[in-house]
């Protein structure tokens, strides 16, 4: 990052919406495995809880949390910043 | 390894399950192929050109060590000893993260060094530097080779492929993404990571604890199945933990055996750790690093020791094996504990969760190991005593070169790791040989300016010696200690060894100037320039590293009273 070529942002991709990916993926699978595809079997692994449809709505709610998360809050370009502030210089 | 090859663990993993993992591979795929394009000097591709927020390497900070340690050695930890497996976190880790990021990283970063043995470099010259690098190297690789060996078992189990093969597939996706994208691309996944691995503990605490009926159900079958079940059910004294029998002994081995010594030992000196805290954008990002990282450490051992106790009672082969006290040979050990559970709670979909939770969990931790020896081997081996005065991209070409050859190495000691029963055992003792006598020699080296080069080299090599001996001895029986009591008194030995060969040998040679001391020792090092910036993003009463700290111990002190 102490190469001044790129100017878009800093500290390369945004890491969260990576993991909103993620979650919403996972999030939509579950909770469709566990409104339609969850066998009677598989609810009795789990002590009757149908862990697939909660822990779906969860992971959906996190991957939303984690999108609006870098929504509202984007990775600020600070280019009025010295180069060398990179290498943790510009601490004093 | 036979005993993973039998049929009655493997999961019953359908499509789905498949797709989840597929989806998981591909992202952490593209991050290391999207951090590829910011690596354009050394400096990026070993310490991600220090640019990282204080949340993600926190993250990562803890993720790094989630990996064969945690999930397989901790959930055997609970299954095994139930709940004083929490001083590894409570008294051991948290701790030692606060001491890290309060009083160790302003003399890491602000030193601008860039691995841990540097910081020897600066500090003690050249003897010290290429004893702790050497030592250091090899400890990564061989820790790599434990993560990998249970990466390949878990592969193993789901897939019934040979342990070989899926040891060197599993290495082959570790090294795609961390030659491409260097540590921003491992320190991303660590992150990613961590988050998969809490979407399998948490449900399976939950879906356990539904099962037993409770904590109280869990209190009760425990009770019903155990002789010495109020040892389980208490941390302290910890005497099963420790096999020390006598209470005050017990409590001393694990405070300062394992509270001081080995995991300050591990947390503050243990450069695939200090890595992360380095590779922050700022000082008051680095030093917040442990203190963040601290928080969801505290609780994520609630995720782990509780589902082990829950296997030990509601898995019949696993309840079986631990009533014949460990010996009765049914294909299944604690070691096999989060599989058993696993297998035994989780419908299909979350099946597929929990797989990619613990493929994640070993990819981190070899990942963790390897970006920390590439470093180490680049920076303070290749770059300094063999080829020196290369440009930059020289270096960088080496790293991504040393990346293939230290995955094969761990290829090879992935084998090794496969013959011991309890893999924390192992890995204890490594790092009791390791890092207790490198920790004691931080210490006297950063508050001792009188401290000399040859008490640093030396200190260093009598106290890992000490360890060892204390090791062989034990295990050949000249004393016995069951439980993992023995790494602690052997790290407890190498850390008084190394301080007292230290000071023997500081006070008949001779001291380095002061002018060459500043910024490494305490007395020599002005204040200001230990101090961090709190303006900008770096603004906020909690974002002030003593108040994070403080915060930490008290969490861990109320929840060591709980479950006192």
């Amino acid at each position: 990052m102490i190469e001044p070529v790129k100017k878009q942002r800093v500290g390369l991709f945004d890491l969260r919406y990576v993991l909103a990916l993620l979650f919403v993926v996972y999030g939509v699978v579950l909770t469709v495995m566990g409104i339609a595809f969850t066998s009677q079997a598989g609810l009795d692994k789990a002590a009757g809880v149908n862990i697939n449809l909660w822990g779906g709505i969860v992971m959906l709610v996190v991957g939303i949390l984690f999108g609006l998360w870098a929504r509202l809050r984007p990775i600020v370009v600070t280019t009025a910043e010295p180069a060398d502030d990179a290498t943790g210089a510009g601490e004093s | 390894m036979n005993v993973l090859a039998d049929a009655n663990l493997r999961l019953d993993a359908g499509p789905v399950d498949y797709v989840l993992l597929g989806f998981y591979f591909v992202l952490v795929l593209g991050i290391g192929a999207l951090a590829r394009r910011s690596v354009s000097s050394s400096l990026d591709f070993f310490l991600s050109g220090r640019s990282m927020p204080a949340w993600v390497t926190g993250l990562a900070f803890i993720s790094a060590n989630l990996g064969a340690v945690e999930i397989f050695g901790m959930t055997a930890n609970g299954a095994q000893y139930g709940v004083p497996t929490v001083h590894y976190y409570w008294i051991g880790a948290i701790p030692a993260m606060v001491f890290l990021g309060l009083v160790m990283m302003p003399f890491y970063y602000g030193s601008k060094v860039r691995s841990v043995p540097e910081f020897l470099l600066r500090r003690f010259g050249r003897f010290a530097h290429l004893v702790n690098s050497l030592s250091f190297a090899l400890a990564q690789v061989l820790i790599a080779g434990v993560n990998l060996f249970a990466l390949a078992t878990v592969i193993n189990l789901l897939l019934g492929w040979p342990t070989w093969v899926a040891i060197i597939v599993a290495a082959a996706v570790v090294l795609a993404y961390t030659t491409l994208g260097g540590l921003s691309a491992a320190i991303y996944n660590e992150v990613m990571q961590f988050f998969v691995i809490v979407a399998m503990l948490l449900p399976l605490t939950i879906v356990g604890l539904y099962k037993v009926g409770g904590w109280n159900g869990l209190v009760a079958k425990l009770t019903a199945a155990n002789a010495d079940a109020s040892a389980e059910l208490h941390s302290w004294p910890g005497s099963n933990l420790t096999g020390i029998a006598n209470p005050v002994l017990s409590v001393i081995g694990l405070v300062f055996g394992l509270g001081f010594v080995l995991s300050f030992g591990y947390w503050t000196t243990n450069f695939a750790e200090v890595q992360r805290a380095l590779s922050a954008k700022s000082m008051s990002a680095a030093r917040r690093t442990p203190l963040i990282g601290a928080y969801p450490k505290t609780l994520i051992v609630l995720l782990i020791f509780i589902p082990g106790m829950i296997a030990a009672v509601i898995s019949p082969e696993l309840a079986k094996f631990k009533a014949s006290g460990g010996t009765l040979d049914n294909g299944v050990t604690y070691n096999n504990t989060i599989e058993l559970l696993i297998r035994d709670l989780l419908p299909n979909g979350m099946l597929g969760v929990a797989i990619t939770g613990l493929v994640a969990a070993f990819m981190a931790g070899m990942a963790a190991s390897v970006s920390s020896f590439n470093t180490v081997f680049t920076y303070d081996l290749w770059q300094t005593y063999v080829v020196k005065n290369k440009p930059d991209d020289y270096y960088l070409r080496t790293g991504r070169l040393i990346t293939i050859v230290g995955c094969v190495i761990a290829i090879g000691t992935a084998f090794i790791a496969g013959q011991f029963n309890n893999i924390m055992d192992y890995l204890q003792t490594l790092f009791g040989f390791f890092n207790a006598p490198l920790f004691a020699t931080f210490l006297l080296g950063m508050f001792w300016k009188r401290m000399t080069p040859m008490a640093g080299g030396i200190g260093l090599i009598v106290g890992t010696a000490s360890a060892v001996t204390v090791d062989i001895l034990n295990r050949t029986g000249v004393f016995e200690l069951s439980g993992q009591g023995g790494a602690f008194v052997a790290a407890s030995a190498a850390f008084i060894m190394d301080i007292v060969i230290s000071v023997i040998v500081t006070l008949v040679t001779a001291p380095k100037p002061d002018s060459e001391l500043v910024g490494l020792v305490w007395s020599l090092t002005p204040r200001d320039s230990l101090k961090h910036s709190d303006t900008g993003e770096n603004a906020g009463w909690y974002r002030k590293p003593v108040v994070l700290g403080v915060g930490v111990l008290v969490l861990a002190a109320v929840l060591n009273v709980i479950f006192w």
